[in-house]
């Protein structure tokens, strides 16, 4: 991504060649695509476990769980849906504090022409 | 419409609505195993038999029609410019628009469908309705926001931003009416079906009055009438599936071990009834509780997975929905809403099936002489709103489903008509140059053509098995707008030929694969089984790979001038979808 097209702010306009000299919009564009690589590969690795646990091994999901007829797969099952809601809000959650504020400082520096 | 109907002689009228191509045992065991079907295929409502006429669930949708012409009316007087039309102005909050969302995507077929397949196969169904959900963290990370810093009304005008505009949106066109098309025929014909089973109506009147009055709500309301119809039958179906879960629950204690076990013990004395010793009966009634015969070779089940999983990322009706809100940080809002009301919507879909093995498969009152459901095993949930609540519930669940229906196609023909009248009229044609009142005017007639459209493809395909149009919709979009939407996003090096070519390649790849696998092969135009040379149930891990190496080699291959162009224009791109600055904002800007 550090190619010499990145800093090379004579072809863009005005504001976003501030944006693109403003250190905090790298900082942003870096967090973001970091933590959102991460969890999308945390999404990844536990729904296709899953899908590969329900290909291949059949039998430990149908695993009773103690003396009654519940299996490990019902508690396993609703663990990925909550997994799925929960990562959703981890990010939601961080995004709305930390990256809406990062951005706003950034467009608001370039926008107004002041340098940081 | 590529699946031809030649082959099969089976537009003659048939006195019994059976899939006529189908030999009757086949078809016998669909009805039994609907459910698996659903699985197989996406949930569909197969053929249903027509009811007694019910007055309760008659005068309950009747009631829901009024009420949403009147928000039309308020929502038409709102409804001046091209932007009012396509995102009600930007003027949705996230909570609102989560809703939306969700109403999008909790359809009758997967209420009626995913309860049933839970009610057949027990654990099957809860692997099913996880396929449905997990895409959503996956638009939240990678789409939701960039999506909404970078477009206006349609997700082409992200695919296109750096792009040649012409061959892209020719391209997101394309791959917006085909999804939306097959989408459509999906719910046509299953508004017929369920009236057929919910009203006991004729078939063709549910298909003419479903595009009838979505045309009221999209040509006059436009997105605003689109999303609250929307938001209000989504709180209907929530509240009524809450409600039924509720009961069940409550009939156990609250004890889900409880509901398990007699639910076990209920399919173990079917299986015994049926002539089973007692273990392989005790064995079959066990193995509700893990996984059983839906997956089958691990290729189809990742395959299949992934066009749940990133189909979800591609659909048109969806996509547009986030631009309805005014800026990033209500976009992501609205997906972490939605995410919470569909993975809730869903624990309560696996109640409601396990219900329906303890309260519907033990009643006489819901099964017919060979013990299978009255009126197709689709009706899991409806026989179950009746056990548990009587003959008002049970009308008021009934006009829920239809209504489902009904706002799920307003919102396809509305990104339909978005698709022609803003990236083809407005962009191709006009060069950008059109004014807002010819493009609203373009919509309308689109708005109208569509509907037509559906009523006469409804009608069509009302004795077709169209079992695999979902599931394809989902294959289509996972490999043609979702790899052209993400390498335009976040390659720098994609450039227009490669967006296009590789587009084109996996949307093309997705529909021939679907042809000559074993659903549309083997099950609709009816060649003999084993014949269809696709073997696995999805085509996605295929065609999705097919499209972005497609995007891939045809982007680095691209040593035009406006290659050079597009990859010079990705920097400043980056900086809009990062930042959102010079994004198009809300209303009055």
């Amino acid at each position: 991504m550090r190619d010499s097209t990145l800093n090379d702010s004579s072809t863009h306009d005005p504001v976003t060649a501030r944006i693109l000299a403003d250190p905090r919009y790298h900082e942003l564009k870096r967090k973001r695509s970091r933590f959102g690589g991460w969890l999308t590969v945390a999404m990844l690795v536990v729904y296709y476990g899953f899908i590969l646990l329900v290909a291949f091994d059949k039998p430990f999901l149908a695993t009773r769980l103690g003396a009654g007829v519940t299996t490990i797969g019902m508690p396993i099952g609703l663990a990925v849906i909550i997994f799925t809601v929960v990562i959703t809000g981890i990010y939601v959650q961080r995004a709305n504090r930390e990256y809406d504020a990062l951005s706003d400082a950034i467009g608001k520096a370039a926008l107004t022409g002041a340098q940081k | 419409m590529s699946a031809s109907s030649s082959k099969r002689p089976s537009r003659k009228p048939s006195p019994r609505p059976h899939t006529p191509a189908m030999p009757k045992s086949v078809v016998t065991l669909l009805l039994i195993a609907a459910g698996s079907a659903a699985l197989a295929a996406g949930a569909d409502l197969g053929q249903a038999e027509k009811q007694a006429t019910n007055w309760t669930a008659i005068g309950m949708f009747a009631v829901f029609v009024i009420g949403t012409l009147f928000i039309t009316k308020w929502a038409a007087a709102k409804t001046k410019s091209a932007a009012d039309f396509y995102t009600a102005g930007g003027g949705i909050t996230g909570f609102q628009n989560g809703l939306a969302i969700a109403g999008d995507y909790m359809s009758a077929a997967s209420f009626l469908g995913i309860s049933a397949a839970v009610m057949v196969g027990g654990f099957d169904g809860l692997i099913y309705s996880i396929g449905f959900l997990v895409g959503w963290p996956i638009v939240t990370f990678l789409l939701a926001e960039r999506l909404r810093n970078l477009g206006k009304y349609t997700f082409a005008d992200v695919a296109a931003f750096r792009f040649r505009q012409t061959p892209v949106r020719v391209f997101a066109a394309s791959g917006t009416l085909v999804v939306v098309a097959f989408y459509l025929i999906a719910q046509m014909v299953g508004a017929g079906q369920l009236i057929k089973l919910l009203f006991g109506l004729e078939y063709w009147i549910a298909v003419v009055s479903v595009g009838a009055l979505m045309m009221v709500y999209v040509l006059f309301g436009g997105m605003t009438a689109t999303t609250w119809v929307q938001i209000i039958k989504a709180c209907l179906l929530l509240a009524g599936a809450s409600f039924m879960a509720f009961m069940v629950l409550y009939n156990f204690g609250f004890s889900p071990e409880a509901m398990f076990a007699k639910a076990v013990e209920v399919k173990t004395g079917i299986a015994a009834a049926a002539g089973k010793s007692p273990e392989a009966a005790a064995a079959q009634g066990f193995s509700i509780m893990g996984p059983g015969g839906f997956i089958k070779d691990p290729i189809s089940a990742i395959s299949f997975g992934m066009a749940l999983m990133f189909g979800t990322a591609g659909l048109p009706h969806i996509l547009m929905r986030f631009f309805t809100v005014p800026n990033a940080k209500e976009a992501r809002k609205s997906v972490l809403w939605a995410t919470t009301w569909i993975g809730y919507f869903y624990i309560l879909t696996f109640i409601i099936g396990f219900g329906a093995i303890t309260f519907v498969l033990t009643n006489p009152q819901f099964l017919d002489a060979n013990g299978g459901l009255l009126g197709g095993g689709n009706m899991a949930a409806i026989h179950l709103a009746k056990a548990v609540g009587g003959n008002v519930f049970l009308g008021f669940i009934s006009a829920v489903a239809f209504a489902t229906i009904l706002a799920v196609v307003a919102g396809l023909t509305l990104s339909g008509a978005s698709a022609v009248s803003h990236d083809l009229y407005s962009t191709v044609i006009m060069k950008g140059k059109a004014d807002s009142v010819a493009e609203l005017k373009v919509s309308r007639i689109t708005t109208v053509a569509l509907g037509i459209v559906a009523v006469g493809l409804g009608i069509a395909f009302e004795k077709q098995n169209i079992a695999f149009m979902v599931s394809l919709a989902f294959a289509i979009a996972a490999s043609a707008n979702f790899p052209v939407l993400l390498m335009s996003v976040l390659w720098k090096d994609c450039t227009t030929r490669g967006a296009v070519v590789g587009g084109f390649l996996g949307l093309a790849s997705s529909v021939l694969l679907t042809l000559v696998s074993p659903a549309v092969w083997e099950a609709t135009l009816g060649n003999p089984k084993g014949s269809a040379l696709f073997p696995y149930a999805s085509p996605a891990l295929f065609s999705m790979t097919i499209g972005f190496v497609g995007i891939w080699l045809f982007s680095i291959l691209d040593r035009s001038p406006r290659a050079a162009q597009d990859r010079a224009g990705f920097v400043a791109q980056q900086v809009r979808s990062e930042t959102g600055i010079g994004a198009s904002g809300a209303s009055g800007h």
